[in-house]
């Protein structure tokens, strides 16, 4: 084991981490904001990835492709929706169904399970060749950085807005929304229409980084935007309260998990289990404010009185 | 014309079912504008489910209502708030914790309006809800940008009632608004509702369950039974009802005792 081959990981860690860093604000925006679970997220990331790579491969603009992509996500995450509010079904449900007609939709759009794309017959982006021995402009760490200052730069904005402030409430409470004249069917797919059109950009940034698209690479990305939001809390939560501070910690977070990955790949565990490692890791975390709640409970129903109520 | 009418209201739940229930039945009710009217009734009367026809929860099953005579029984809840104050039993209802005072308002001050892409909080706007809060006498206006969360039962409960009249609501809905909080902090809430009626003039339907108060405040009082109501008392009457009369009056003609495990009698 050597230290500096773990240091020659970490430029491709930070890369994979800003990238899924942008997944992960997607997440923050369903899971914190809407305080819904969608698992939407494990398809519609891989339809970014899908529809990127086949447009690219068939000679479409760079910048399209990766528009062409966003909409997408933003489809999948309208049908969510929709089969949410319309039809009644509960958000984790309704999320699980649409990732499962994705997995259907996501191997006809690439035509079989898995196309790649080479960065030497294509004008790519972002790739795994421009870590270094590229000038700074063009390497990707720079150039998904940049793409994160501006979605949480929007982002920062939209949510300050009147229509923004109002998706927060939804999400905060319901109830007093509607009692306040808001939306919240309405605002909840757009909701988790942004998520996931977000979610399905990092997919097909993801794709042009890896240099493929496959119809797996979706699988538990939930646990992994979940974990990036929860990591960001745990470090930054104290001190970060304002809006684009929590998007920056949650991209930080997602940085941070992967060089974690990186080192615990460095340090000979078997890869084979690096995502249930993910998944205990995430379980752990999402638990300890439930038990930290009902120890102080406990522990003051004892200690002080017991309020009897009106 | 009436600020409120309700036409004949009937609501059923779990229709069909074991469990089903008329909480209201052929219910009508007429408000004159600046009514403020107190409602009182046993538990599971239907005084809630009467306030909630009106802010539109759930569809009726026959019926209609009418807010200064234009027809809402169409419209979704979201849509019929632009007319409506409301403020609920449970003060964690009526205000989104996560969101600072400042937001709240902010929020309840486009109540019925279009939400676009302008600023939420804007600086014009501040020193509005400063003073508005200042004048709960609470303190508050110092702790603008803090959380709701953070705020007492009461505290969250006097907030919200300025949430619901920060615009003039045609019709302002108060279910048990002070049930949840100790005495002197119901007092105090009470008085506030009081004293904001009466500056705006606002047309009011105030359930509680202390009789006393029922007495005390507004000009019109109604008594429910059964999904329906068995009384209504106006101006000079009103004023002359003590607690006894009306627990005779109850009793006389619903032909039962008033049971309501949380009513105050005294
Ligand atoms: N959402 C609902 N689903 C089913 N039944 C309901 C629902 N809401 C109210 N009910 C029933 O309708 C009846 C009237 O209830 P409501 O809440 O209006 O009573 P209330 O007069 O407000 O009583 P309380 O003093 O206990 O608040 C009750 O029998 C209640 O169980
Ligand atoms: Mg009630």
């Amino acid at each position: 084991m050597n230290i500096l081959s773990l240091l020659g990981t970490m430029p491709g860690a930070i890369a994979q981490g800003l990238i899924w860093g942008i997944m992960a604000i997607g997440v923050f925006l369903t899971y914190k904001i809407l305080d819904i679970a969608d698992l939407t997220v494990d398809g519609s990331i891989c339809t970014g990835g899908a529809v990127c790579v086949m447009l690219l491969l068939n000679g479409c603009p760079l910048w399209l492709s990766l528009l062409t992509a966003l909409l997408a996500g933003m489809l999948a995450g309208l049908v969510t929706g929709l089969f949410h509010t319309l039809m009644g079904i509960p958000a984790l449900l309704a999320g699980i169904l649409t990732q499962l007609s994705l997995y259907s939709i996501n191997l006809k759009i690439m035509g079989k399970a898995n196309q790649s794309i080479n960065v030497r017959m294509h004008d790519l982006l972002v790739s795994m060749q421009f870590l270094k021995g590229v000038p700074f402009y063009k390497n990707s760490i720079f150039v998904v950085f940049l793409f994160i200052a501006v979605i949480i730069g929007l982002l920062y904005w939209f949510f300050g807005t009147e229509w923004g402030s109002a998706i927060r409430a939804t999400g905060n409470n319901p109830a007093m929304s509607r009692a306040q004249g808001i939306n919240t069917n309405f605002n909840k797919v757009i909701g988790l229409m942004l998520s996931n059109g977000l979610v399905a950009l990092s997919g097909a940034l993801l794709a042009q980084y890896q240099g493929f698209a496959d119809v797996s690479m979706g699988r538990g990305a939930i646990v992994i935007g979940l974990a990036a939001v929860i990591i960001g809390e745990a470090v930054f939560g104290r001190f970060f309260t304002q809006m684009y501070m929590k998007l920056i910690s949650v991209a930080v977070g997602s940085v941070i998990y992967y060089i974690v990955y990186q080192t615990v790949i460095w340090c000979g565990i078997d890869t084979d289990l690096l995502k249930m490692l993910s998944a205990i890791v995430v379980a752990v975390f999402l638990g300890v404010p439930f038990w930290k709640k009902k120890l102080s409970e406990k522990y003051s129903a004892k200690g002080g009185k017991k309020n009897a109520g009106a | 014309m009436p600020a409120l009418d309700l036409l004949q209201i009937t609501k059923t739940f779990n229709r069909g079912t074991v469990n089903e229930k008329r909480a209201l039945e052929n219910l009508s009710l007429s408000l004159n504008p600046g009514d403020f009217v107190t409602v009182i009734g046993g538990n599971g009367a239907g005084k809630s489910t009467m306030l909630n026809a009106i802010a539109g929860i759930w569809p009726l099953d026959s019926g209609s209502v009418l807010l200064s005579g234009k027809d809402v029984t169409a419209l979704p809840e979201y849509k019929r708030a632009a007319y409506l104050g409301r403020v609920f039993q449970d003060p964690m209802l009526g205000t989104a914790a996560g969101m600072s005072i400042l937001e709240n308002l902010a929020l309840a001050a486009r109540r019925g309006k279009r939400r676009g892409l302008a600023w939420e909080i804007k600086k014009s706007e501040q020193a509005r809800y400063q003073e508005l809060l200042a004048s709960l006498n609470l303190g508050l206006e110092n702790r603008m940008t803090s959380k709701v969360g953070l705020l007492s039962g009461g505290q969250r409960q006097a907030v919200t009632l300025l949430m619901a009249i920060i615009q003039k609501p045609e019709l302002l809905l108060l279910d048990e608004h002070t049930a949840a909080l100790d005495p002197k902090t119901a007092a105090t809430v009470l008085e506030l509702t009081d004293k904001f009626v009466k500056e705006k003039n606002l047309t009011t339907l105030m359930v509680t369950h202390n009789m006393q108060n029922a007495i005390d405040y507004g000009n019109r009082l109604i008594m429910m039974n059964n999904g329906k109501i068995i009384l209504d008392i106006y101006g000079e009457e009103k004023k002359k009802l003590t607690v006894e009369t009306l627990l005779h009056k109850f009793e006389e003609i619903s032909g039962s005792e008033f049971a309501n495990d949380r009513a105050l009698l005294s």
